[in-house]
C-alpha cells in the first residue's frame, strides 16, 4: 500500500515528528498538525488528514497512548502521550536519522562535509 | 497475539476515529470562522486540507486490519450484495460454469482413474506388466511364465492371471460367472490381505488340478453369499468339479484390469476344470493374460527390460521353435498394455479436449457477459474512482465477483460430476460380466476442478480489465455511461466470435457422431437381430468332453425347436457383433509352411450347424449351404462371405469350389457363399472377410443357439429356460434378445456418441445464451440512440439492422469459422476409437500379430480380449497360429 499519507516526505519521517511533538507534550490530533506546521515554518505541507493513519499506526504499536478528554478552550479531544517505548524508538530514529542526514549530506556535498 | 481482542475492540476503535476526525474538521473550520470566513467557506476549506476523509479513515482502519484479508471480505460481501441485486446474471453464469466444469471434471476423473492413477493394490505406481517385444498383445503361455519369473532378478514376484469363465454351482441354480486364473503368488506378489478367511498362495500349487481352491471377490460374496461368514471351507462346484472356499478378497481390490473384475480366483494351475483342457506345458501357446509384478525398489524401468530381456536370449537359445524373438518391454497393467490403452488414451485425450473448448467457450461467454456489466456499472466505476477510490481496488473487486462466480459454478459442478462419477463407478452396462469403472473422484479430481474453476475465474474476470483502466471517471460522471459506437473490433466481438467458432466445431462433430450411429444402426448386418433370442453357453462349462458336444448342441436345438411359437434354430459358437471373435489365418490351397508370415490374410471363424444361416436370415449368395452330412468322415467344407470371396480368390464365380487352407493344415473346400455382414463390435467396420466352418467337421464348446420365433422374444424366455432345465440342470446359459445382446457390442461407439452429443448439446447452449447476451447488451447500450434514430424516422428495417447487423456479421464470422474447423476436426474425430462416424475401418493394427479383428476402442478390444480367452482353449491355439488337433 503506497504511503500517500507521508507523500514528500520519507517513510517514518511523519511519525518521528509526530513522536518528537508528543515527547515535548501530549497533544490532540489537530495541535499535533499545527505544531508541526508551526514548528516547520509551513515547509512541510502536511495534508491535515493523513496525521490520522501515522496515528493509528502508533497507537497499534504501543508508541502512543490516546485519552479522550477537554482541551484548554473546553473541547472535547483525544489526547495522545508518548509512552516508554515510543520515547525509546524515538531516540532510535532521530540517531539514525542523523546518521542518513550526515550521509545524504555528504554525497551532495562532499567538499564541505569534509571540512566540518 | 493480541489480535483476538483486536477483533472485539475494532469497532469501539473505529467509532473513536470517525469521531476524533469530525472534531478535527470542526475545530479548523471554527478556527477559519474565526479568522473571518463564512461557515459553508470555512467547512469547505477544512475539508480541503484535511484531504481525502474516506480514504484516510479506510487506511486508519487498515492499520487494524490484516489489510487484505480483509478487505477481500468487504469485497466478498459487496459482490454477494451485487449479485443478490442481479440474481438471473448470477444464476446463468453459474450454471454456464456449472456445466463446463462439470463435463471437465467427468472427464479427466476417467482420465484420472484409468491412466494417472495406477492399479489400486499397495504401491501401485511400482507395478508393470510385461508385454512381449513391441507386439501390443501382452500374453505370455505358462512355461515362459514360470521362466520368467524365476529367472528374473528385478521383480519382487512375478503373477499371472487370465480370465475365464465357469458355471458355479453353490446352492441349487447353476451360474455363469467371470474368474480370474491366478498364479499361486498373485496375492502375495500384489500385496494383498485378504478380508475373510485367507488367499491363495503359492505353497498351493502342486502341479496340474492340485489347487481345487477358489477365493471370492467381496461384491460376488456380497452379492451370491449374502455376506455369509460361514462360507470359508464350504464347497461349490466348479464346472461340476468341487473346490473349497478359502476366503474373500478385500472390497477395494477388483482384479487387476480395468472395466473388468472378475466375480471370484482360481489357481492358474487348475486351469483343466475350468477351460476343459490344460496349457500349463505348452510353450508356444500364449493364453496367460497377463504376467505382472512390482519391481524392487531401486530397479529401474531400463534396467528390469534389459534383465527380462536377458531372460528372452535364453528362451530363444533353448527354444527356439515357441520363443521367436523374445525381447520384453514394461507396460502399465489395467488396461491391458499397448494393446488396449492408447486408443482409450486417444479418446479420452479427445474427449478432454472438447471439454476444455466446452470450458473455454464458457469463459469466454462469461468474459463478454461481465465486461457487459463492467460497461453497464462504468457509472458505478467512475464514482468510485472519483472519490478515490484505486484502480486496482476496483479490479480486485471485479475479480472477485468473477472468481466468486467461478468457485460457486465450479462447487455446483463438481457436486453435479461426483454424483454421475459416483453412479457411473456404479454402474454394470452389461448384465454379461461384472465391471469395474475406477472412476470415482479423489483429491486428485477435486483439486483440478479448483484449479479449473480459479483458471476461468481470472480469465474472465480479466476480460473487463482494460476497460476499467482505460474509463474516465470525469468523463463518464458527466456524460453518463458512454455510448460510443466504435466500427473497432472490441475483445467483445473476438470474444464472440471465438465462442460462436467453438461451439460451432462441438455442435458439428457431435451431429456428425450421431448421425453416423443412426445411419450405422440401419446398416445391413448380414443377419436379422429382430424377433431373435440368443442362448449363449458353454458346454465346457458343464463338464462335457468334446466328443459328447456335438450330441447334446443337436439335442439342444430339437428341445428349442419343440417350444410353440419357434419358427426355427440355429447354433453358431461365437455371435457375428458379439464381443469376442475369433481371426484365423487363411493360407493358400498350396502352403505347406503354415506360420503366420505365411498366411494370406485371415478371417473371422464362425462354427455354426446348418441350420444357423436360416434362423439368422443370412442371405445365401451362392453354392450350397451346410447339412449334418458335413460331418468328421466327409471331405472338410466351408462357407464364406463375399468379401473373402473377393479377397482370396478374386471373384465369386471362381470361389465356389475352390479351396484353401487353416492353421492346422486342413483343406478346405468352399461350398457356398454369403452375403457380407457386421462381425466385430464395431459396426463402422471395413467389410470382412468371414468363413464359416459346419460343427460337424469343427466340433466346439461354445454354443450359442439362435432362436427365432414369430412373436415378441421376450415371452419366449421362460420357456427356452425351462426346456434347457430339463436338459441340463447343470448348464448355466445366458439368455437375451439379439437386440439387447448387440447394446453390448455397440457400447463402445453408444457411449462415445453420447459423450460428443452431451458436449455437443452443451456447446449448442453456450452459443445460444453467448449470442442472446450480447444481442441483449448491445442492444441495450443503444436504446437511446435508436429510440432518437426513430424519432427522425427511421424505417424498421434500418433500426433492426443499426441493432443486430453487426451481431449477426459476428456470428456469421464464427459459425463459418466453426464450421470449417468442426469439418476438419472431423477428420480427426474418425480417428477417436468406437466412433461410429468413421468412414473406413478401425486402425488395423498388427496384421501378424495373431489377432486381425482390431476395433480398436477400447470395449471392444477389451472384450474381445476377453472374448478370447474365454473361448476354448482350442481357439487360442489356433490363433497364435499353431497346430492343434481337433
Amino acid at each position: 500500500m503506497a504511503d500517500t499519507n507521508s507523500r514528500d516526505l520519507f517513510p517514518g519521517a511523519l511519525e518521528m515528528m509526530i513522536l518528537e511533538s508528543l515527547r515535548r507534550q501530549p497533544a490532540h490530533g489537530y495541535a499535533l498538525v499545527q505544531h508541526i506546521q508551526q514548528r516547520s515554518n509551513n515547509l512541510l505541507q502536511v495534508e491535515e488528514g493523513s496525521l490520522y493513519p501515522a496515528l493509528q499506526r502508533l497507537l497499534k504499536a504501543k508508541l502512543v497512548k490516546a485519552e479522550w478528554g477537554l482541551s484548554s478552550t473546553n473541547r472535547r479531544v483525544r489526547t495522545y502521550q508518548i509512552t516508554a517505548s515510543g520515547l525509546r524508538r524515538l531516540e532510535q530514529q532521530i540517531s539514525s536519522f542523523e546518521r542518513m542526514f550526515q550521509g545524504i549530506s555528504l554525497v551532495l556535498d562532499p567538499g564541505e562535509a569534509r571540512t566540518s | 497475539m493480541n489480535w483476538i481482542p483486536q477483533i472485539f475492540r475494532r469497532r469501539k476503535l473505529y467509532n473513536e476515529l470517525s469521531e476524533e476526525i469530525r472534531l478535527h474538521i470542526e475545530e479548523r473550520t471554527e478556527q477559519l470562522m474565526r479568522e473571518g470566513m463564512s461557515a459553508t467557506e470555512a467547512e469547505q476549506t477544512a475539508r480541503r486540507a484535511f484531504g481525502n476523509r474516506t480514504l484516510l479513515e479506510e487506511r486508519s482502519r487498515e492499520v487494524w486490519q490484516w489489510p487484505t484479508l480483509e478487505s477481500i471480505g468487504a469485497d466478498v460481501r459487496f459482490a454477494l450484495r451485487q449479485f443478490r441485486r442481479s440474481p438471473g446474471f448470477a444464476f446463468a453464469a453459474i450454471v454456464t460454469l456449472a456445466l463446463a466444469i462439470g463435463a471437465n471434471a467427468v472427464v479427466f476423473a476417467v482420465l484420472n482413474g484409468f491412466f494417472l492413477r495406477p492399479l489400486n493394490v499397495p504401491q501401485g505406481q511400482s507395478l508393470y506388466a510385461i508385454q512381449r517385444g513391441n507386439d501390443p498383445y501382452i500374453v505370455q503361455s505358462y512355461p515362459d511364465y514360470l521362466d520368467l519369473r524365476d529367472r528374473n532378478r528385478s521383480f519382487d514376484g512375478l503373477a499371472a492371471y487370465t480370465i475365464s469363465q465357469a458355471g458355479i454351482v453353490t446352492g441349487n441354480d447353476p451360474s455363469h460367472a467371470w474368474l480370474y486364473q491366478v498364479s499361486g503368488n498373485y496375492f502375495d506378489a500384489l500385496g494383498i490381505h485378504p478380508y475373510m478367511g485367507r488367499l491363495i498362495h503359492a505353497s498351493d500349487e502342486h502341479g496340474p488340478n492340485s489347487a481345487p481352491y477358489i477365493v471370492l471377490s467381496y461384491a460376488y460374496w456380497h452379492s451370491h453369499f449374502h455376506d455369509d461368514r460361514g462360507v470359508v471351507g464350504r464347497s461349490v462346484l466348479l464346472n461340476k468339479h468341487p473346490f473349497t472356499v478359502l476366503g474373500v478378497s478385500p472390497p477395494e481390490f477388483r482384479g487387476t484390469l480395468l472395466i473388468f473384475s472378475p466375480d471370484f480366483f482360481v489357481p492358474m494351475v487348475n486351469s483343466e476344470q475350468i477351460d476343459g483342457e490344460s496349457f500349463l506345458n505348452a510353450r508356444g501357446t500364449r493364453w496367460v493374460f497377463e504376467v505382472l509384478g512390482h519391481l524392487k525398489p531401486g530397479v529401474t524401468q531400463a534396467q528390469a527390460t534389459a534383465d527380462l530381456d536377458s531372460v528372452g536370449s535364453y528362451l530363444e537359445k533353448t527354444y527356439p521353435r515357441d520363443d521367436t524373438q523374445s525381447t520384453f518391454s514394461l507396460v502399465r497393467p489395467g488396461l491391458h498394455g499397448d494393446f488396449v490403452a492408447p486408443a482409450v488414451r486417444a479418446f479420452l485425450a479427445g474427449l478432454m479436449v472438447l471439454a476444455g473448448l466446452i470450458l473455454l467457450a464458457a469463459c469466454a461467454n462469461l468474459g463478454s457477459l461481465f465486461a457487459a456489466r463492467a460497461a453497464d456499472r462504468g457509472r458505478e466505476v467512475a464514482l468510485r474512482l472519483a472519490l478515490g477510490s484505486t484502480r486496482t481496488r476496483i479490479l480486485r473487486q471485479l475479480l472477485t465477483e468473477a472468481l466468486l462466480i467461478s468457485l460457486a459454478g465450479g462447487a455446483a459442478g463438481l457436486v453435479a460430476s461426483v454424483m454421475l462419477l459416483r453412479r457411473l463407478s456404479a454402474w454394470q452396462a452389461f448384465p454379461q460380466f461384472p465391471m469395474n469403472i475406477p472412476v470415482r473422484p479423489d483429491a486428485t479430481v477435486y483439486l483440478f476442478a479448483l484449479l479449473l474453476a480459479l483458471v476461468s475465474g481470472l480469465l474472465f474476470g480479466i476480460v473487463p480489465v482494460r476497460q476499467v483502466f482505460k474509463s474516465n471517471p470525469y468523463e463518464i460522471v458527466k456524460a453518463g455511461s458512454s455510448a460510443r459506437i466504435g466500427r473497432k473490433l472490441t475483445v467483445r466481438d473476438l470474444l464472440l466470435v471465438l465462442q460462436v467458432a467453438i461451439c460451432g466445431v462441438l455442435v458439428t462433430s457431435s451431429m456428425v457422431a450421431v448421425r453416423g450411429l443412426a445411419r450405422s444402426l440401419h446398416t445391413n448386418f448380414g443377419f436379422e437381430p429382430q424377433d431373435t433370442l440368443l442362448v449363449n453357453t458353454n458346454l465346457a462349462m458343464a463338464g462335457y468332453p468334446p466328443d459328447k458336444m456335438p450330441a447334446m448342441q443337436k439335442r439342444m436345438m430339437n428341445a428349442m425347436q419343440t417350444i410353440p411359437g419357434v419358427t426355427s434354430v440355429g447354433l453358431v459358437d461365437i455371435p457375428p457383433l458379439h464381443m469376442g471373435w475369433n481371426p484365423s489365418y487363411v493360407f493358400s490351397n498350396r502352403a505347406t509352411d503354415m506360420r503366420p508370415p505365411n498366411a494370406e490374410g485371415q478371417a473371422i471363424e464362425y462354427r455354426i450347424s446348418p441350420e444357423y444361416l436360416q434362423a439368422a436370415k443370412t442371405v445365401l449368395l451362392a453354392g450350397r449351404n451346410f447339412s449334418w452330412h458335413d460331418d468328421a468322415n466327409a471331405p472338410r467344407v466351408a462357407v464364406v462371405n463375399r468379401e473373402f470371396a473377393r479377397k482370396f480368390f478374386a471373384n465369386r464365380s471362381q470361389a465356389v469350389g475352390a479351396n484353401f487352407k487353416i492353421t492346422d493344415g486342413t483343406l478346405l473346400q468352399v461350398v457356398g457363399i454369403v452375403e457380407d455382414g457386421k462381425y466385430t463390435a464395431n459396426l463402422a467396420e471395413d467389410p470382412q472377410p468371414a468363413m464359416f466352418l459346419p460343427l460337424g467337421q469343427f466340433p466346439t464348446g461354445g454354443t450359442c443357439l439362435v432362436v427365432r420365433s414369430g412373436r415378441d422374444p421376450q415371452q419366449l424366455v421362460a420357456a427356452v429356460r425351462s426346456t434347457l432345465r430339463d436338459l441340463d440342470p447343470g448348464l448355466p446359459a445366458f439368455i437375451q434378445t439379439w437386440n439387447e445382446e448387440m447394446n453390448g457390442a455397440l457400447f463402445a461407439s453408444r457411449m462415445a456418441t453420447a459423450s460428443l452429443g452431451v458436449l455437443g448439446v452443451m456447446g449448442a447452449m453456450l452459443s445460444i445464451t453467448g449470442i442472446f447476451g450480447m444481442a441483449a447488451f448491445s442492444v441495450g447500450k443503444r436504446l437511446r440512440e435508436l429510440g432518437i434514430r426513430i424519432a427522425l424516422g427511421a424505417q424498421r428495417k434500418e433500426v433492426l439492422y443499426a441493432a443486430l447487423g453487426r451481431a449477426f456479421k459476428l456470428l456469421a464470422i464464427g459459425s463459418a469459422a466453426g464450421l470449417a474447423l468442426g469439418l476438419h476436426a472431423r477428420t480427426r474425430l474418425h480417428r477417436l476409437p468406437g466412433n461410429a462416424t468413421r468412414p473406413a475401418g478401425p486402425c488395423r493394427r498388427g496384421g501378424d500379430d495373431g489377432l486381425t479383428g482390431c476395433g480398436g476402442d477400447l470395449d471392444s478390444s477389451a472384450t474381445r480380449a476377453f472374448g478370447q480367452s474365454s473361448s476354448s482353449a482350442a481357439r487360442r491355439l489356433k490363433q497364435q497360429g499353431f497346430p492343434v488337433n481337433r
